[in-house]
């Protein structure tokens, strides 16, 4: 018995797929501003003079980044209703994906913070320039140039990470491919379809990251 | 029906880890093996070999991971290739193993001083010798801290062949957390065993990372 492909029933579905598409980067743009949010305050409280504090963060950090994805949207999707936040699973992927995200961000994004030294910032004073100048020109561009190619990847990385949020059957592509599959059982088609959206996807974004940084950070260093 | 979490389910879970373990440690063997081709022929002379490894490379790490379990595992058998799916699992993370694998040591193959391979060549040793005498064990060396980590990503990811049924440890965290309705519970342990099995090799990893950094 032989199989012959039929991607007639991709076609079929192609608007659902698109808009899984749409789906999924819509849902690592809110899981990776809910990072970067945690990831600055991640930064502070990690530098913070109280001790508990500063543990509880690294204890976050190792945690989140020591124990797989899957389990950690699981825990989330169970855990989050007994503390009385009954939300939807798309909501519920966000925050796993936020939190997932955001303690990769908080190493990141110290990483970047620790790269100005404080020689700079006197000499920024030094030249006459205001400390708003001294802020935005010596601190936080270079900061941001030093941090844009892990952040930039980070980003790309929760986008595909995302594809495990059908597992609580949050809006995303993949959960949009499963759920074409078994209506047609035609799974290679499909998920081989979905696999070269993804690739799309993600040098899309390489593409315009790398456009972004070419604008904003072509300066010589020294 | 038990409704608490009692040492037969614990065991269960150990039996999980087990094939945790034992799917990591293949993949991790053979990804490692191929990942060795694949560094070699990404800084080889050859222009559209290095073309083409640079697409491998691209593939495996521009979609997800679940994606590429899904494409081998109906593909396999669209094939007429007739595989149990722990074969197809294990087939899929060395492949995706090869590539991230593949891609960190070309990294340090590049990081060496160009001089040594200009060394090697002016002293009469043919390519395979270059390789195995000279360029691959410094390379190696440096990728060690990077190597120890991607281990953790790789057991992580390991848990992504629960959602093709594959029963490793958080497929068996799901069946017993169905059983005993304590997701919260069996998910906790699930995590900490992981942590447990992680832990020591991120530690580890940034230890040399520190040395490697503070020889330099």
């Amino acid at each position: 018995m032989g199989y012959t492909l039929d991607f007639s029933v991709v076609w079929d579905h192609m608007p659902a797929l698109l808009w899984g598409c749409l789906g999924t980067l819509g849902l690592a743009l809110a899981g990776m501003s809910l990072a970067l949010v945690i990831g600055i305050f991640g930064v502070f409280a990690r530098g913070s003079h109280i001790a508990w504090l500063r543990r509880l963060v690294i204890a976050f950090i190792e945690i989140t980044r020591n124990t797989p994805f899957l389990v950690q949207i699981f825990f989330l999707y169970f855990a989050l209703p007994s503390l009385g936040l009954k939300l939807n699973p798309t909501v519920t992927a966000i925050i796993a994906l936020g939190i997932n995200g955001g303690a990769y961000s908080i190493e990141i994004i110290r990483g970047g913070v620790q790269s100005i030294h404080k020689g700079q910032v006197e000499a920024g004073l030094a030249l006459g320039l205001h400390k708003g100048e001294v802020f935005r020109l010596i601190v936080l561009k270079p900061a941001l140039r030093a941090i844009y190619p892990s952040l930039t990847g980070q980003f790309i990385m929760l986008t595909l990470t995302s594809s495990i949020c059908t597992s609580i059957a949050a809006y995303e592509l993949t959960s949009v491919a499963q759920r074409i599959d078994s209506d047609t059982f035609r799974s290679f088609e499909v998920y081989f379809t979905v696999t070269l959206m993804y690739l799309a996807i993600s040098w899309m974004l390489m593409s315009a990251f790398a456009l972004i940084s070419r604008q904003y950070f072509n300066y010589p260093t020294r | 029906m038990n409704t608490v979490f009692s040492l037969k389910d614990f065991v269960f879970l150990l039996a999980g880890l087990k094939w945790t373990i034992l799917l990591s440690a293949i993949a991790f063997t053979g990804g490692g093996i191929v990942g060795l081709i694949v560094a070699v022929a990404r800084t080889a002379q050859s222009a559209w070999l290095r073309r083409v490894m640079i697409f491998y490379i691209g593939v495996f790490q521009g979609t997800p991971l679940l994606m590429q379990l899904f494409v081998v595992y109906y593909g396999l058998g669209l094939i007429g290739i007739q595989v149990p799916a722990w074969a197809a699992v294990t087939l899929a993370f060395t492949l995706n193993a090869s590539a991230f694998l593949g891609d960190i040591w070309r990294g340090a193959i590049q990081a060496l001083p160009r001089g040594q391979t200009e060394a090697a060549t002016a002293l009469g040793l043919p390519m395979v010798s270059r390789l195995r005498d000279v360029i691959l064990p410094q390379a190696l060396r440096i990728a060690q801290p990077a190597t120890v980590g991607y281990a953790v990503q790789l057991i992580k990811g390991t848990s992504l062949a629960a959602i093709v049924g594959f029963i490793e440890l958080a497929r068996a965290g799901q069946i017993v957390s169905n059983q005993i309705f304590a997701p919260i519970l069996v998910f906790g342990v699930v995590g900490a065993i992981y942590f447990v099995l992680c832990w020591p090799l991120s530690f580890y990893s940034a230890r040399l990372e520190a040395k490697f950094a503070a020889s330099r």
